[in-house]
């Protein structure tokens, strides 16, 4: 049996026909633009661009929310609150995984704490904003950041555990309504 | 060169993304419709920034320059 593999015939072309104009978008015009971005990773090579995109939206006049879930929550644990948590298991995260923006570590090559170190240390060099820094910048762009209730509920930490100005807390229902809402919604 | 009336200078040389913009933004406030603000700035990211900036807040991005490095933005608040 002879098999002749015959490319279908080509239909042709048949777009010669103008495609109506795009009416130009009015709305978007008028409407200020929102960014949505769920915070879930914690980790210092995420909450960097997290921090990064953020500001930048704030600065660019778009409006920006912040929810933020699970790990993600962690760096939002103000200074000084050094153990979070009621029982001992909770307790014992917040050991391992020590709360507080200056404490983030890195999603690869953290290497004990040598990877961020060095990564900060080209940070400064180069003039790059901290996460401390970032985050106090786009706080005072007006970006929200909305901590997600059933985290803090999951690792014991309280509303007074976490720093001035962030948002209510919210469940799944609020992000969702918050992401489909928004222009452009990212998971980092 | 342009002889146009400055109201407030951000020098953002040496600031890397986001800053210059966050900075830039920040003064903005400060300034009432149609003032001029001029930013100096040394990322080279920041000469698309500034133009998607412009785009996105409608300030206008009058004049952008750059001299041995430095990159040096003329905006008009709307």
């Amino acid at each position: 049996m002879t098999l002749v593999a015959e490319p279908p015939a080509l239909a042709p072309e048949q777009r010669t026909t103008t495609a109506p104009a795009l009416e130009p978008e009015v709305e978007a015009e008028t409407k200020t633009k929102e960014l949505v971005i769920v915070n879930w990773s914690g980790e210092f090579d995420r909450i960097l661009p997290m921090l990064i995109l953020s500001s930048a939206a704030g600065a660019s006049g778009v409006g920006c929310k912040v929810f933020v879930t699970f790990w993600g929550l962690l760096p939002f644990v103000r200074d000084g609150k050094r153990l979070t948590g009621e029982n001992w298991m909770q307790k014992m995260l917040a050991l391992m995984q020590r709360p507080g923006i200056d404490h983030v570590k890195l999603s690869k090559m953290n290497f004990m704490g040598m990877g961020p170190w060095m990564i900060r240390s080209l940070m400064k060099k180069y003039h790059v904003a901290s996460p401390r820094e970032l985050l106090e910048a786009a706080q005072a762009m007006g970006v929200e950041f909305v901590p997600c209730q059933m985290t803090m509920d999951l690792l014991g930490i309280r509303r007074e555990d976490l720093i001035e100005g962030m948002g209510e807390p919210a469940g799944a229902a609020a992000a969702i309504e918050m992401m489909t809402g928004a222009n452009a919604s990212l998971f980092i | 060169m342009t002889m146009t009336k400055v109201d407030q200078i951000v020098d953002a040389r040496g600031l890397a993304c986001p800053m210059p913009i966050v900075k830039t933004a920040q003064a903005m406030k400060g300034l009432a419709s149609s003032q001029m603000l001029e930013v100096l700035a040394t990322d080279a990211g920041s000469v698309r920034d500034f133009q998607a900036w412009s785009r996105s807040t409608g300030n206008v991005l009058i004049e952008m320059t750059e001299e041995a490095g430095t990159y040096r933005f003329l905006l008009q608040k709307k």
